[in-house]
């Protein structure tokens, strides 16, 4: 049985961690809008470019002479795996979720005898991944400097990869990021970028016009956009991250501060009651005292 | 008729310009300068660092462009682009800068005539706008 000081202790104390995750709750919550904000910004870009390169691909004829980075290599030896993770924790299941999902591909890669490489994005990730597969691990970036998302670090891990393909040091490249599908629910996801997987949903819109003119050829204008259109898959990725980040943490936070409500009301109770116990038990050592006399 | 269509400026942090009241559009394609108007074929070019302008009813606007792609179908021109400014509020550091550090990647031995080629331009349309 804990004493009246320790459970007065107890009950400051957590109301003091409450106070704590209440704010960072509000903080993520003011956070969340701006990085949603930012997503939906930058979505026009990346189906534009995503349009874009399905009206160029569509128009290649000559399969066998097209450029690497969409048709791939023809062999798929080798699997890089980009995992794009948040630099700081106390987020929930965020973090967890992604490495989950990366780590499910990792052990298929691994079982099916291919060779892996990863690249970790966000130190959060190396830090969870480096104890299983630091030999796999090839580079390990991190933006923590850059307070906002922004083009030129995507950019940055864009220009990675295409020196790592021009050096044919991968088949295949897939990235991980958690997909933000409302406050409550992120869903982690897994995308092939090389070579180019065209997305199921924009299928709808084939079967029209082949009549682009081009300038120049579709050849060099497909070596010079792809390379772009990776960057701008990475960037999508860490804006749907951040976005999935804050969201998460409001979420934990949000559930900690209750928790952390409740088990004040259940300390306080407990309290009460010893306290009412010691009074009671004074009052009945006094009382017999009285009636020994 | 009208004879206006619809412009889309995009760059990967948001929508830069949207309108759909503009009668010209003079882009730097890589082979040279093309002027759009109403009812172009469907078109797909990639950019140099130039001046894009944009004639509407009412102003005629400028931009200049590091890079990028135009499409334009169906009467709607879409720009992408990762770095685009408006000549008005132009930052004459910033170009300043833009011109160093493209004139020091010309002095540079190891580039091929292509990006020199480009380089050279973009050196021409930068050092063109801080006259202005």
């Amino acid at each position: 049985m804990p004493s009246l000081d320790d459970l007065r202790k107890r009950i400051t104390s957590v109301k003091s961690t409450q106070k704590i995750t209440k704010a960072m709750k509000m903080v993520a919550a003011a956070k969340l809008r701006k990085a949603q904000e930012n997503a939906e910004k930058g979505r026009p870009y990346s189906e534009k470019m995503n349009n874009v390169i399905l009206n160029l691909s569509k128009s290649i004829t000559d399969k066998e002479n097209a450029p690497k980075l969409l048709v791939g290599t023809g062999e798929e030896k080798v699997h890089l795996c980009i995992v794009l993770t948040a630099d700081r924790g106390l987020c929930g299941g965020f973090n967890t979720n992604i490495i989950k999902k990366a780590k499910s591909y990792f052990e298929k890669i691994i079982s099916e005898n291919k060779t892996l490489k990863i690249i970790t994005v966000g130190s959060k990730g190396y830090d969870q991944l480096k104890r299983q597969y630091k030999s796999y691990i090839v580079e390990n970036i991190s933006f923590k400097e850059s307070k906002n998302i922004n083009y030129f670090d995507a950019d940055k891990v864009g220009k990675i990869i295409i020196e790592k393909f021009e050096k044919n040091e991968f088949d295949v490249c897939a990235i991980f990021y958690n997909k933000f599908k409302n406050v409550i629910t992120q869903i982690p996801q897994e995308q092939q970028i090389v070579p180019l997987n065209e997305d199921k949903d924009d299928k709808d819109d084939t079967g029209n016009d082949n009549d682009y003119e081009f300038e120049p050829d579709e050849d060099e204008i497909l070596s010079n956009l792809l390379p772009k259109n990776i960057s701008t898959q990475i960037f999508k990725a860490m804006l749907e991250n951040s976005a999935s980040e804050q969201g998460s943490r409001m979420t934990a936070m949000d559930n900690a501060t209750r928790n952390a409500g409740e088990l004040v009301d259940r300390l306080t109770i407990e309290y009460n009651r010893s306290r009412q116990a010691a009074i009671t038990k004074e009052l009945i050592e006094i009382i017999s005292g009285a009636e020994s006399l | 008729m009208s004879n206006l269509f619809n412009i889309d400026i995009v760059n990967p942090e948001q929508s830069f310009l949207s309108k759909d009241n503009v009668f010209e559009v003079v882009i730097p394609a890589v082979e040279g300068e093309i002027g759009i108007l109403k009812d172009h074929i469907p078109i797909i070019s990639f950019l140099k660092p130039g001046i894009i302008r944009v004639f509407s009813e009412s102003e005629e606007q400028s931009f200049y462009i590091e890079d990028g792609i135009v499409e334009f179908k169906d009467n709607t021109l879409s720009v992408l682009t990762s770095s685009i400014f408006d000549l008005k509020d132009a930052d004459k550091n910033f170009v300043s800068e833009s011109i160093s550090s493209a004139e020091a990647e010309l002095s540079k031995d190891n580039i091929d005539d292509q990006k020199r080629f480009l380089l050279n331009h973009k050196v021409e349309v930068l050092k063109s706008i801080s006259i202005n």
